[in-house]
C-alpha cells in the first residue's frame, strides 16, 4: 500500500475544526476524511469520537450503513459500475464482468498495487446516459465492452 | 387525563403515556419482546401491534411507541392483530430457532408452524441489548453495524470495546442467545413442546390428587390407566 501508508491526523482536526466541532456534521466530516485517505482508518474514526464527543459505536454505525463510506483502503483510482435496471438492460453486467477481467479483481476489491477499485452501485439517477460507470467522480455514458480499456487508460499513467 | 377506549372499554392515560403502558395500566395483556421498562422503547419486535381506528381506517401501530391520545380506539386482539402477531413470531422463529423466550411465544399465541428458510443467526436485531448498554450500563460498547440483511450487533471493528466493562448485562437482557429450547427438531423448527402446559393426571388416580378434583372423569386417565 504504497498511496496511504502514514495517517496523519493533523488534517483530521482541521476538518473537524473547519466543520465547527458540530456532532450534526457527522456524515460531512466522514465524508472529507474519505476525501483524504480514500478511506475511513480506525485510528482517524477513534481520535474524531474524542474530538466530537461521539460514542465510537455511533460513528462505526454511520459508517457501516452508507455505502458510499469504506474502512477498508480503497485504490487511487474508483470504478463504479452502475447496475440499475436501466443500465442493467443494457448490458451493465458484461461491462462489469470486463471490468474485473481487465482488473483482475471482482466487485468490492482492489488490485494489490492500490490503483484501482472496483464498486456497483443500484442507480446513479441518470438512467437516460446508461450504462454508466464513474470513474473519480467522471461520468462515462453509453459505455460498452469495448470501451472499457479506453477508459481505464485514461486513468493509467 | 386522556380519555380513550381499550377493547371497548373507556380508560383514562396519563399524559405522555403510551398505549401498552395504559393497557397494563389497565391490567389488558399485551405481549411484548423488545420492551422493557428499564429501557427506551424501540418498536423493533411488532409483537406488541395494536389496531387502532375503525372500519377501514383501522391501521397496526406497535403500542410501545404509539402515545395515547385523546378519543383514541385501540383493539389488542382482532383477528388482524392476530395474525400480524404469529407472522412476526414465525418469522424471528427462523433466525433464532433455539431461543427459549421465542419458543414459548409461538407456544403461547399457537405458532404450529414455521414456513421459512431457518437461518439460526440467533439474534433477532431486537435492540436489547444495545440499549442495555447505552443507558442502563452507561458503556456504548456496542451497536448496530451494516445495513438491510448484513445488518448486525457487534462492537467496533468487531474486537474487544475499550469501554466494555463486562458487566454482562447485553446477556442477561438477550432473549435470543441465552435461554435454550432443548425442543426444536432440525426439520421443523418449531417446538411447541410447552403448548400443552395443563398439569396430566397424576400416576395415583386418587381422587384427591387429581387437579380437577373430578378423576377418571375428564378421560385423559382413562385412557392410560387401560
Amino acid at each position: 500500500m504504497s498511496v496511504h501508508q502514514t495517517i496523519n491526523l493533523d488534517s483530521l482536526q482541521e476538518i473537524v475544526e473547519r466543520h465547527g466541532y458540530n456532532k450534526n456534521k457527522l456524515i460531512a466530516i466522514l465524508q472529507d476524511i474519505q476525501a483524504v485517505y480514500h478511506y475511513l482508518p480506525a485510528e482517524a474514526l477513534k481520535t474524531l469520537s474524542k474530538l466530537l464527543k461521539i460514542p465510537l459505536v455511533d460513528i462505526i454505525s454511520v459508517a457501516t450503513f452508507y455505502r458510499a463510506f469504506s474502512l477498508t483502503p480503497k485504490g487511487r483510482h474508483v470504478a463504479t459500475v452502475c447496475m440499475g435496471t436501466a443500465c442493467h438492460v443494457r448490458g451493465a453486467p458484461k461491462i462489469l464482468e470486463e471490468f474485473e477481467r481487465q482488473l483482475n479483481i471482482r466487485r468490492g476489491e482492489t488490485t494489490e498495487d492500490g490503483e484501482w477499485s472496483l464498486e456497483t452501485v443500484a442507480c446513479l439517477g441518470c438512467c437516460a446516459i446508461g450504462p454508466v460507470v464513474v470513474v473519480d467522480g467522471d461520468y462515462h455514458a453509453h459505455t460498452s465492452i469495448r470501451k472499457v480499456p479506453t477508459i481505464l487508460d485514461r486513468y493509467r499513467k | 387525563m386522556i380519555t380513550m377506549k381499550i377493547n371497548g372499554v373507556e380508560v383514562k392515560a396519563e399524559e405522555g403515556w403510551t398505549i401498552l403502558e395504559t393497557a397494563k395500566f389497565y391490567g389488558l395483556e399485551i405481549p411484548t419482546l423488545c420492551y422493557h421498562e428499564g429501557l427506551s422503547p424501540y418498536g423493533g419486535c411488532r409483537l406488541c401491534l395494536v389496531e387502532i381506528g375503525e372500519g377501514p381506517r383501522a391501521k397496526l401501530v406497535s403500542s410501545c411507541t404509539y402515545p395515547a391520545e385523546e378519543g383514541l380506539v385501540v383493539h389488542t386482539d382482532t383477528r388482524r392483530v392476530v395474525q400480524a402477531r404469529r407472522m412476526m413470531i414465525e418469522l424471528m422463529l427462523s433466525v433464532a430457532p433455539y431461543s427459549k423466550v421465542i419458543q414459548d411465544l409461538a407456544s403461547k399465541f399457537g405458532v404450529t408452524r414455521m414456513r421459512f428458510k431457518i437461518r439460526n443467526e440467533e439474534c433477532i436485531l431486537c435492540g436489547l441489548c444495545v440499549r442495555m448498554c447505552e443507558e442502563q450500563m452507561d458503556g456504548k460498547a456496542i451497536g448496530f453495524q451494516n445495513r438491510g440483511y448484513q445488518r448486525k450487533i457487534s462492537t467496533p471493528f468487531d474486537i474487544r470495546s475499550e469501554e466494555c466493562r463486562l458487566c454482562g448485562g447485553c446477556i442477561y437482557i438477550c432473549p435470543a442467545c441465552q435461554l435454550r429450547c432443548q425442543g426444536p427438531q432440525a426439520e421443523t423448527a418449531i417446538c411447541n413442546a410447552c403448548l400443552t402446559l395443563e398439569p396430566s393426571c397424576l400416576d395415583f388416580y386418587d381422587e384427591l390428587q387429581c387437579w380437577m378434583y373430578d378423576a377418571g372423569r375428564c378421560g385423559t386417565c382413562v385412557r392410560e390407566k387401560k
